[in-house]
């Protein structure tokens, strides 16, 4: 008999645990489906998570790789924290890629340091308004935000593919769906390394990703909002009779995390793409999904969990063209990385004890 | 602790006995080496705090729970009850708390479905008019469960037991939805009951219940048997200390002063029910004086969660001037605008609505303090200053921490119970609200807080007190009213009052007229 009981304290060294054996786990789990696949389990490790960090302009491009996801996963974070479950940050990202593409499209002769922020304020609007049809249906008509946020992704999608094949497609294009280059204005460049030079494509945007992840986590744990936020999530009725307002809540969390899915959106093209094109996005909104509970919603973790998932990334496309492994590995590791977290979690508020069933022992003396 | 145990009438076999009974959960000893043993035609009572261990035992008797150690014996032979229906089988029959009813069906149809499969609705409508006649329970086969009060369900769940033929008989907490008058006659029947052979176990921490009842009790404390007495010769001050092992302190009220200001008023507050569970509030009027506690009397369901949202301000009506406070309106204000106002609320449920049980005392310190000044500067939290609050708390309110600043899970009810109240005493609103502040605490914690609210008036503040425990209402109230399907009666003394009176306006009785008036002119005691 298995019996569960919670426990009572959770100590710091096993949250801190949890996800260090949930990636071994994975690891391990990795190396047996290589080896059933054919490959060597330890030759396609190395080439999966080795490989791909092993020169420092590598160590630059895994930073631009987890760049859109830190940025998505702070802001989805407050989402879940709060209790609300915004699975479309995917279609948030393409409608804040939308928004200043518009802006970077309309005023290409603008001087960076006006053109930038207006694109990085566009992005965030973006973001928040297609976040905002989920957040403003559930509190009105209590509407469930998974399936709704979920469904506006594939609208988002084929809009911003209606978008560059249509109307804003450059007619210089020879008719490949893309728009007009930005101007050099709207783009994010490259951080110059002193001494070293440009360190693979690392740019401004993840400096600018670390800084929002840092400011996240000061919001979180250390302001009025945050508060509200995580009790909001873990008690609600505590949290109306604290005076805090659930509709709010639930409007304030959805914004700030289609406003983050907004912004990653434009650093992604401004920083990578330099133009719109019908894929601006690989998923990055549901990967920073996985990113967020890696990294046990907590947003300096996302930091961490974010150059994980990029490293998992990186190394199917690695294994992908050195080994000629299929890329949907990568899936399958994103999937059983996530498993083995939410198992662990199990397994960190529960006291787990194996039992024989009871056996009553006849009291010795009557 | 057998030791302890009187042999009361040790020459005849006990007709139920359990030796040394252990069962933990976890690391939580819910029933520590208990024996136990009641005698055919016995009522005996199992005395206990709320935590004391009381239902796990019972369980146990009754087969939900398997013991870790310890034996159960029946007519002296050793047994196992695997489960309910062995249980049963053997003779023995439990009313739960909570009845398992459906509402829908009638009382024949419903003891049908717990009856072996075979015996028609007319037979079965026969055998229990025939038991009903015998006990003098007034049961009626064909009525539908949800027209019955709670008092005619619980007869309902007393004949089902009772067709199975039963030989010892468990009632856990058979009062606690009860009214007075109710449950007189509840005590008839079981004493009937004994009358004809049948051993009845009685759960209770209703002191005063246990002695006009049982003639023997068996008291757990901390999962302990701490030893078997003769109820009879005991008074309810010795029964408490056994039950809790230490001095009971007596609290009483202060007289409050004749005529003081109405600190805070409801006039003919009207909400429509929000679903088919709840309760609509009809002309809810209060006025509560400065140095007066307001207590508020009725069984579990009558509205007060529907009252205490309203007085908090979690629920907003649109009728505007109908909650005033120093003559101010508060109708259209949420609870921390009301808060910074002078008010503080104590809601019932400690878990998840007065506190977060997974966030830290200090962060459970600013739940309700954080649109007052002091521990939110611009938005940003100040940390020491949060738990500065909570110890503070903690210091003048007794509450026993197990480390300097634990998860508010970490702490035992009577202790969380503490601070969620010293977390608003220590402020001194002007008016205090609050809902069932002593329920499933310990007696020391209950005496502790009673006597904060007792200073908490005589410093000038007005406290209205919802409570479901007419021994508390009648304790430190100085006007009672009661709650019942949503109306408030008109408040009286507490001092003209009785309980015969308030039992029959808790069942729902209008009070006479012209007592009613009376009470309106000579409105504090």
């Amino acid at each position: 008999m298995i019996s569960m009981t919670p426990r009572k304290h959770i100590p710091l060294s096993l949250t801190l645990l949890t996800p260090a054996v949930a990636i071994v786990l994975t690891l391990a789990v990795g190396a047996g489906i290589f080896g059933l696949l054919g490959f060597s389990p330890l030759g396609s490790l190395y080439t999966f998570f080795v490989a791909p960090i092993s020169r420092p302009d590598q160590i630059g491009d895994l930073f631009v790789k987890a760049c859109p996801l830190i940025i998505t996963a702070t802001g989805l974070v407050f989402c879940f924290r709060a209790n609300v479950w915004n699975i479309g940050a995917e279609g948030q990202l393409v409608f804040g890629a939308i928004f200043s593409g518009w802006v970077a499209l309309s005023f290409p002769d603008w001087p960076a340091i006006i053109l930038m922020p207006a694109m990085v304020l566009a992005s965030i609007i973006g973001g928040i308004c297609w976040a905002m049809i989920p957040a403003l249906l559930k509190v009105r008509f209590n509407t469930n935000e998974i399936l709704v946020s979920l469904m506006l992704t594939y609208v988002a999608a084929l809009f911003i593919d209606w978008l560059v094949r249509g109307p804003w497609r450059d007619p210089m294009s020879f008719g490949f769906p893309l728009t007009k280059m930005y101007s050099d204005a709207g783009l994010i460049h490259r951080i110059d390394v002193p001494f070293v030079g440009s360190l693979g494509q690392l740019h401004w945007g993840v400096v600018g990703a670390l800084l929002l992840a840092i400011a996240g986590s000061f919001v979180l744990s250390r302001t009025i909002l945050g508060f509200q936020i995580k009790v909001m999530g873990d008690a609600p009725r505590a949290g109306r009779f604290a005076g805090f307002k659930p509709h709010l809540v639930t409007i304030g969390v959805m914004a700030i995390a289609g406003g983050a899915a907004g912004l990653a959106g434009m650093v992604e093209v401004s920083a990578s793409m330099g133009q719109l094109q019908p894929n601006v996005s690989f998923g990055y909104g549901f990967t920073a999904i996985i990113v967020a509970f890696l990294a046990r919603l907590n947003p300096i973790g996302v930091i961490f969990a974010g150059l994980i998932v990029a490293l998992a990334e990186l190394g199917g496309d690695y294994a992908q063209i050195a080994l000629g492994m299929p890329k949907v590995v990568t899936g399958v590791f994103k999937g059983i990385l996530l498993f083995m977290l939410l198992a662990g979690e199990t397994f960190n508020r529960y006291h787990i004890t194996w039992r024989r069933p009871a056996v009553l022992p006849v009291s010795k003396e009557r | 602790m057998s030791q302890t145990l009187n042999e009361g009438r040790s020459s005849t076999k006990p007709l139920f006995e359990a030796v040394g009974v252990t069962k933990s959960f976890g690391d939580f000893i819910a029933n520590d080496d208990v024996s136990f043993r009641i005698h055919a035609g016995e009522i005996h009572a199992l005395l206990g705090e709320n935590g004391a261990g009381k239902s796990t035992f019972v369980k146990i008797a009754y087969g939900l729970l398997q013991p870790d150690a310890g034996q159960l014996f029946w007519n002296g032979e050793p047994i196992s009850i695997p489960g309910p229906q062995q249980a049963r089988q053997r003779g023995i029959g439990m009313v739960f708390q909570h009845f398992s009813l459906f509402d829908a069906l009638t009382v024949a149809e419903n003891i049908q479905l717990a009856m072996p499969p075979g015996e028609t609705i007319a037979s079965l409508s026969d055998r229990i008019a025939s038991i009903s006649k015998e006990y003098g329970i007034e049961v009626d086969p064909a009525a539908r469960i949800h027209n019955l009060s709670v008092g005619q369900q619980q007869r309902v769940e007393i004949v089902r037991c009772l067709l199975q033929d039963p030989k010892l008989l468990i009632m856990d907490e058979p009062t606690s939805v009860l009214t007075p008058q109710e449950t007189e006659q509840l005590f008839e029947v079981l004493r009937r009951f004994a009358k004809n052979g049948l051993a009845v176990l009685f759960i209770s921490h209703k002191l005063d219940e246990i002695r006009a009842l049982t003639s023997r009790a068996t008291v757990l404390r901390r999962g302990q048997n701490v030893g078997s007495v003769n109820t009879k010769g005991q008074s309810n001050r010795q029964l408490a200390e056994l039950m809790i092992g230490t001095k009971v302190k007596d609290v009483a009220r202060q007289k409050a002063p004749a005529k003081s200001k109405i600190l805070f008023a409801v006039t003919k507050l009207n909400r429509p029910k929000q679903n088919a569970f709840s309760v609509t509030l009809r002309d809810i009027t209060i006025e509560a004086r400065a140095g007066e506690i307001f207590g508020i009397a009725g069984i579990a369901g009558n509205g007060q969660d529907e009252l205490m949202a309203a007085l908090t301000g979690e629920w907003l009506g649109n009728q505007s001037g109908v909650i005033t406070l120093d003559g101010g309106d508060i109708s259209s204000q949420g609870p921390a605008e009301r808060r910074l106002a002078g008010m503080g609320f104590i809601p019932e449920e400690r878990n998840g609505h007065a506190a977060v049980p997974s966030m830290s005392l200090a962060d459970n310190a600013l739940l309700t303090n954080h649109s007052l000044a002091g521990v939110v500067r611009g938005g940003v939290l100040d940390l020491a200053g949060m738990r500065a609050k909570a110890a503070a708390i903690a210091a003048a309110f007794d509450v026993r921490l197990p480390e300097p600043n634990p998860l508010a899970s970490s702490l035992s009810g009577g202790n969380l119970q503490k601070f969620v109240v010293g977390r608003e005493i220590i402020k001194v609103p002007r008016v205090l609200i609050v809902s069932q502040p002593t329920w499933g605490v310990d007696i020391g914690a209950a005496v502790f807080i009673r006597a904060a609210m007792l200073d908490l008036v005589a410093k000038g503040s007005a406290v209205v007190m919802i409570s479901q425990d007419l021994e508390e209402i009648f304790a430190i109230s100085h006007r009672i009213a009661v709650l019942h399907d949503g109306v408030l009666s008109t408040a009286e003394s507490a001092t003209k009052l009785t309980a015969e009176k308030v039992g029959l306006l808790m069942g729902g009785s209008d009070a006479p007229k012209d007592a009613a008036q009376g009470a309106v002119q000579g409105a504090s005691a």
